[in-house]
């Protein structure tokens, strides 16, 4: 068994492994950091496969921007988490029929197929050597070139997305105070403050 | 050396996981985001060996849209799942029948 071997199948256990925690974990929390996990060892064999930028685009966008997320709203919501947790006895036969039966539909798939004869002259962007572009480079050159435009969009996307949060998640409170510039900056002295002689000894 | 059948194998373990964990996990609304997560990145995981083993980068700048999408739906969604909170104290899925008809 060689190296890589090797390192696959430690990356895949973990990854299949820690999957199933986070739809088994009793606690939240923990199904975010199994989540964690689970996205670290797609990561690593993302590298196994050489797919390099995509490996640590997931480690630090999945890990460290939306599992985060996740564990922020985990912690920040007071939710009773043991009452969601009613009614798993119930569902778990339905679901792991239904998990057996996709998996099994899905290795008939897998045991018969093969790539077609032409697929390789159907390549939209062949990969180049790897002695002339690695893969951040070469994958650089495709999106900035032929994908420019589904790359603008994918940006407006992620502006949509964080207007949508912000104004979802914003609310107005009335109740509280707050410091308004525009008033303090137009408060009158001759209006608000009184200067009053007082002689000595009488007190006003 | 590795074959394609065996990266396949693993996508299609995550995405019958990410399945399963809805169907278990009916209540939860956070662990139904987390699950679909999965079922994203078993996606993720066949575009991108699909576009190594056969030379093409197509599948991975793909791959790189259906990170930005996921991570799209990931903040709107945790983003609604706070303004229920805060409208019913709760987040159990059963309770979202207010707009029932």
């Amino acid at each position: 068994m060689t190296i890589t071997l090797f390192a696959f199948y430690v990356f895949a256990t973990l990854a299949v492994g820690a999957g199933l925690l986070v739809v088994v974990a009793r606690n939240p929390v923990h199904s975010v950091l199994w989540l964690i996990l689970t996205f670290f060892s797609v990561a690593g064999l993302f590298v196994l496969m050489g797919a390099e930028y995509i490996a640590m685009l997931l480690a630090i966008v999945y890990v460290g921007a939306v599992a985060v997320l996740f564990l922020f709203v985990v912690m920040m919501l007071d939710v009773d988490f043991s009452e969601l947790r009613g009614s798993i006895a119930n569902y778990f036969p339905m679901g792991a029929l239904i998990g057996v039966i996709l998996l099994m539909e899905l290795g008939l798939v897998y045991g018969h197929w093969n790539f077609s004869e032409a697929a390789q002259a159907l390549r939209q962007s062949p990969t180049p050597d790897l002695v002339q572009a690695h893969n951040t480079l070469a994958l650089g050159q495709v999106i900035y070139t032929d994908y420019i435009y589904l790359f603008q969009t994918s940006g407006l996307i992620l502006l949509v997305a964080m207007i949508g949060a912000i104004v979802l998640t914003m609310r107005h409170r009335p109740d509280i105070k707050r410091q308004s510039v525009i008033a303090q900056m137009h408060r009158d002295p001759a209006k608000t403050m009184e200067l009053k002689d007082i002689k000595p000894g009488q007190g006003l | 050396m590795i074959e394609l059948e065996q990266y396949l194998t693993v996508a299609g373990v995550l995405f019958v996981i990410g399945i399963f964990g809805i169907f278990l996990n009916r209540k939860n609304v956070i662990i139904i985001l987390m699950s679909i997560e999965l079922m994203l990145l078993a996606v993720n995981v066949n575009m991108v060996a699909f576009s190594v083993y056969l030379g093409d980068l197509t599948g991975q700048v793909f791959t790189l849209f259906i990170l930005t999408v996921a991570a799209a739906e990931a903040a709107i969604g945790l983003a609604i799942l706070v303004c229920f909170f805060r409208n019913r104290g709760t987040i159990s899925v059963e309770d979202v029948n207010v707009m029932k008809g």
